[in-house]
């Protein structure tokens, strides 16, 4: 047997396992919003399954809701989750040396929780070796994948119970902000966020929410800007 | 919601894929390419760049209020970022942000 890797997979659940209180009750709402929005049991759980990332999950939802175009609810949803590409970079060097198929496992379970908590562990531990970075890896996905689909399953199965007056067109927006509220950290995440909500708010009326797309561009335009900027003050 | 079960599939296909992907893209290349600097100052930004603009008009105008402003929803909304900005905490900002939905439409009416 392999007590070392077994210890690292152990570690990384440890470390995952605080995670469960965000994405334990955001599973659930996916669950409940994709339903009241009309998808079926197996489409809610085909999310959770195939994307397996609640911001884009919700933000697909959302523009299927206000009849957007296919095309456009796929380029916003994409966009939202290009920061993964980001993680999968900041990786690379540390799992590189694995096996290719390993390597492809590894890019299912890229969450950004489990990306958080093993490039802390890496940067912490330089000399573990490359199989108990991956079992650490793997371990703290392993945590929280099956409350993720377990919890979409419950919320969807109990959604179609809960009544319209309890609002919950508004748990989707209230997620979103969750969501981005604590990356507002910077003058350059500040700035983006601004130009994202103006130039939204004003193109509102373009035609299959190009507005949106215009909007994103923009703003990732302006904090980069705004970064440089305030490095080069320094 | 108009799509129709081809569309929707469609939707969560493309979208799985396209998502494993991005995420596959630098782990998949055998060694670690180095990206540009300003692609990844740019990719630093995506989710404060688009989440915002998907929530803005959902929030000054609600499809549930037929597109009024509503004094309840918008507090809520305030609420909701002034707990996650200062709490850095995601889970305690939505439940503020619920709970001063619930009690602005309780209030209110």
């Amino acid at each position: 047997m392999y007590p070392r890797r077994e210890k690292a997979f152990l570690r990384g659940m440890r470390a995952g396992a605080p995670f469960l209180l965000v994405i334990g009750p955001f599973a659930l709402l996916f669950g409940v919003v994709g339903t009241e929005a009309g998808l079926n049991l197996t489409q809610v759980m085909g999310f959770s399954f195939l994307v397996v990332a609640g911001a884009s999950q919700f933000a697909a939802l959302q523009l299927l809701a206000d009849n957007a175009p296919t095309l456009i609810v796929l380029a916003t949803a994409l966009a939202v989750n290009l920061r993964l590409a980001m993680y999968s970079a900041s990786l690379a060097p540390w799992l590189g040396e694995a096996p290719f198929w390993k390597r492809a496992l590894a890019a299912y379970a890229l969450v950004d929780q489990a990306y958080a908590v093993s490039i802390l562990e890496y940067e912490r531990r330089p000399q573990l070796p490359i199989s108990e970075r991956l079992s650490y890896f793997f371990g703290s996905f392993a945590i929280l994948a099956p409350f993720w689909y377990l919890l979409t399953l419950i919320g969807a199965i109990g959604g179609a119970a809960i009544p319209p007056e309890f609002a919950l067109d508004f748990a989707v927006p209230i997620t979103f902000l969750a969501l981005f509220a604590p990356a507002l950290r910077t003058l350059a995440h500040l700035a983006a966020a601004l130009t994202s909500i103006l130039v939204a708010l004003l193109l509102a009326g373009l035609p299959y929410s190009t507005g949106l797309l215009v909007a994103a561009a923009l703003a990732m335009a302006v904090g980069s800007l705004v970064e440089v900027l305030v490095e080069r003050r320094r | 919601m108009n799509a129709s079960g081809t569309e929707i599939w469609l939707v969560i296909l493309v979208l799985g894929i396209g998502t494993y992907l991005i995420r596959l893209s630098f782990l998949g290349l055998i060694g670690s390419r180095q990206l540009p600097d300003w692609v990844l100052r740019a990719l630093r930004y995506t989710p404060v760049a688009v989440l915002p603009a998907l929530v803005a008009p959902l929030i000054v105008w609600p499809t549930a209020t037929g597109g009024e402003p509503d004094p309840a929803r918008l507090a809520a909304a305030a609420v909701t970022l002034a707990l996650g900005m200062a709490t850095r905490n995601v889970l305690a900002a939505v439940l503020g942000g619920l709970v001063t939905l619930y009690a602005g439409l309780w209030l209110i009416g």
